[in-house]
């Protein structure tokens, strides 16, 4: 038997035996967990919009997503962030908590090899393809919506 | 020049490089798993009151290296060679830790199989009559390999099921040429594997080739049966990869029975959440150099293999989508019979092996 058709049989054993994520529990806890942060979020817009009548619905959308990636730093920070995510799996990766988890923790990472090339340089290593994917799909757009 | 080998890989020690003193510290996570009265010392902190996990990671390395010189009474003045190697990127926790020690240093990289090359290479100096004194110390922490390997710690994902856990912790042996104490009587060094995995996750799936074909070779060479062990122990091919490793070695012939266990399944219990087990190359290390030789001493084992496995991946060549060559060694270690208590010990019951049920 050669190698390669060894390293196929063996990768179809492996991959045989190998135990999965197991899918209903998993979209479960995502669902629930990234349906209780939306709700939390709709709470933070009403509370908004009762204190703050004059506010547009632009500014309103933004001044809850800025307590919202508050929070979510603050419990990166203090280290509660990662025991939640780990049961909710997607349902905190998908609303803005996931995006500012990854850089906020990249932060804190690599904020031992300095604060210029450590901290400041490494923010992005894993919030990086999401920004470039957000900058390269508004542009695509941008150009559509000149051409139309 | 042949005479002390055997087969193709095998080298034998005529000489019997003894083993003068052996330490081991692990953090807390290990410390909860099922071997906690075997360690010497229990991290409080895994942070060692430093700066940084780097800095703690050779603080461990540093003081099991102090603590197998202190627990064995041995002359630091006699040390020849301290051997020894660690995880992160130019084995930095060794060769910065051994500055302090001021000793000719041999630095190894064999991933988390660097317990048994770090002992076949002890043994040999010691062997050849190079060394009287060589101390054989890995260490690894959960922090350091977690942040080079794979994501931030703080990042909130989800470990995939196949996915082990990096042991934080440290072994150290001390070998010596005395004449008395159990000895490290072979050493099977294996090839580089490759059976074509590419899923970082998946060391288990990874190494259990490696561990296979090392293990063959060595039953080749010595013409040994399994049953020939007390005890025969992987390193760190976790739950799922012990279970591969059984099954290869079934499909070449050779039936492991109850003697067979593996570092990584036994040091976490099932409540832990590790999945498949620990890793790194301090599992295979601490337990060696606390469960194993200390149950050795005890008179419960008589013969072992500790062949601990190493994945050569580096996170270079898993993101330019590279398989994942690895490796095994592997050495025996042997009790000192008395002639007093030979007989006794041999009718002993099989020794029962302590292992996890994850």
């Amino acid at each position: 038997m050669n190698k390669e058709e060894r390293n196929k049989k063996y990768l179809a054993y492996v991959s045989s035996k190998s135990p999965k994520t197991r899918e209903w529990p998993t979209l479960f806890y995502a669902f629930v967990i990234g349906g209780l942060i939306c709700c939390f979020g709709q709470l933070v817009n009403d509370t908004l919009q009762m204190w703050f009548p004059a506010m547009t619905e632009t500014e309103l959308g933004a001044w809850t997503l800025i307590v919202i990636i508050f929070i979510t730093c603050v419990l990166t920070g203090i280290g509660v962030f990662d025991d939640i995510a780990r049961f909710a799996g997607a349902g905190t990766i998908i609303p803005i908590t996931g995006f500012a988890n990854s850089i906020c923790s990249s932060a804190i990472e690599f904020r031992r090899e300095g604060i210029i090339f450590g901290m400041c340089a490494k923010m992005f290593t894993v919030a990086g393809p999401v920004i470039v994917c957000a900058v390269v799909s508004s542009t695509l757009v941008g150009i559509v919506y000149l051409l139309i | 020049m042949k005479s002390n080998r055997l087969g193709n890989s095998t080298i034998v020690f005529k000489n019997k490089p003894r083993i003068e003193s052996y330490y081991s510290m692990v953090g807390q996570k290990e410390a909860k798993g099922p071997f906690k009265k075997y360690f010497d010392y229990i991290l409080n902190d895994d942070l060692c009151g430093k700066k940084s996990f780097e800095l703690a990671e050779r603080e461990i390395l540093e003081r099991t290296i102090i603590g197998a010189i202190d627990k064995g009474h041995v002359d630091f003045n006699e040390i020849d060679f301290i051997i020894g190697g660690d995880l992160l990127n130019q084995i930095i926790s060794s060769s910065f830790s051994a500055r302090h020690f001021e000793k000719p240093f041999i630095g190894l990289y064999g991933a988390c199989s660097t317990m048994s090359e770090s002992l076949a290479i002890g043994a040999a100096l010691i062997d050849g009559g190079y060394a009287n004194k060589t101390i054989c110390a890995t260490v690894s922490h959960f922090s350091t390999a977690e942040r080079q390997y794979r994501t931030p710690l703080e990042l909130g994902n989800q470990r995939p099921p196949v996915s082990q856990w990096t042991v934080t912790g440290a072994g150290a042996t001390i070998l010596s040429n005395s004449a008395k104490g159990n000895y490290v009587s072979m050493a099977t060094f294996g090839k580089v594997t490759d059976y074509g995995v590419t899923d970082a996750n998946n060391m288990g799936a990874a190494m259990a080739p490696a561990a296979s074909e090392t293990l063959v070779e060595h039953f080749l060479d010595t013409k040994r049966r399994p049953e020939d062990y007390d005890l025969i122990v992987t390193g760190d091919l976790g739950k799922l990869g012990s279970e591969i490793f059984r099954d290869l070695m079934e499909h070449r012939g050779y039936k492991l029975g109850g003697n067979y266990s593996d570092c990584g399944q036994m040091i976490f219990s099932r409540d832990q959440r590790t999945f498949q087990g620990g890793s790194g190359a301090g599992c295979s290390a601490s337990i060696l150099n606390s469960y194993i030789l200390k149950q050795m001493d005890a008179g419960k084992f008589n013969r072992v293999l500790f062949m601990a496995t190493g994945a050569l991946l580096s996170t270079l060549s898993t993101q330019q989508g590279e398989t994942i060559p690895c490796i095994a060694h592997a050495v025996v270690i042997e009790r000192e019979q008395e002639k007093s208590t030979e007989k006794v010990n041999n009718t002993q019951k099989k020794p029962k092996i302590k292992r996890s049920s994850n």
